[in-house]
């Protein structure tokens, strides 16, 4: 499938911006984003299950959602409040990896209608820190290489044969 | 050895690539690196000797202690660190468009 989705992240900055744009209308864009069984359809992957334990899609509101894998164990939580609530418009809010050292991080969403049919998507998000970014987008490399740490230890095992 | 090292070939070692997984989520020591794998402890440190070449790693001396952190400055250049990034993002909404694409027509 083509790759629809650019991330801009400049070296020794703070933050990065993700664009993507969809064959959607941005009604259809923005439900994706507020509507619980939605999200955790599209957040799930083979290694993982996306369940949404909250989610109040209005301003002031807050979210936790949760990730499990294969064998249901919990691989992490994560939660945040909502800072703005306009349907179709905007979305802002925090996120937070729970139990690790990676801050909160605020994330500003616009949903902008291209046509009746296509629309786009900016995420804007920024990080505590420059080191903390970097952290962050070093990790889907790292599962990349081994989802799961037993897989690591497997692969490290192998290795010293 | 004073081959000059090259980034790729540096993460294309399955060791390297653990130990960047390891001090990506936190700045840790040599000695606290090593002990998360069986290799021995020499070839661990060479290493981090050539993660530190290439610049992937930064070394950082606390008293007795030296401790490695990941090189942000170099995070820019190598796009295998944030291509599974972007590609996680692509696979996400490639899948949000098809549910939501399925949702329309329902």
């Amino acid at each position: 499938m083509e790759q629809k989705t650019k991330v801009q992240a400049e070296a020794r900055k703070q933050d990065l911006l993700i664009t993507r744009e969809f064959d959607l209308p941005v009604e259809l864009l923005f439900r994706a984003h507020v509507e619980p069984e939605l999200i955790a359809q599209w957040m799930s992957n083979p290694h993982a299950t996306a369940k949404i334990l909250k989610f109040e899609a209005k301003k002031h509101g807050s979210y936790q959602l949760e990730s499990t894998d294969a064998q249901g164990n919990v691989v992490f939580r994560s939660n945040g409040v909502i800072h703005e609530f306009s349907p179709n418009k905007k979305i802002i809010r925090t996120f937070e990896l729970e139990n690790a050292p990676f801050g909160v991080q605020l994330e500003v969403y616009e949903f902008e209608s291209l046509t009746a049919s296509t629309s786009k998507l900016k995420m804007h998000v920024i990080y505590e820190s420059v080191v903390l970014r970097d952290q962050l987008l070093a990790l889907p490399f790292a599962q990349g290489i081994n989802m799961a740490h037993n897989r690591m230890q497997e692969i490290l095992n192998n290795l010293n044969h | 050895m004073n081959l000059r090292r090259d980034v790729f070939q540096a993460i294309a070692d399955p060791t390297r690539r653990a130990i960047l997984l390891l001090v990506a989520s936190q700045t840790m020591t040599a000695g606290a690196i090593a002990a998360n794998f069986d290799t021995a402890r020499p070839t661990v440190s060479k290493h981090l000797q050539i993660l530190t070449e290439c610049q992937l790693l930064q070394q950082e001396q606390s008293g007795r202690e030296i401790y490695y952190h990941i090189n942000a400055k170099n995070m820019k250049e190598i796009a295998d660190f944030i291509e599974p990034f972007r590609q996680m993002w692509d696979e996400r909404f490639n899948k949000l468009e098809t549910i939501m694409k399925q949702y329309k027509t329902k």
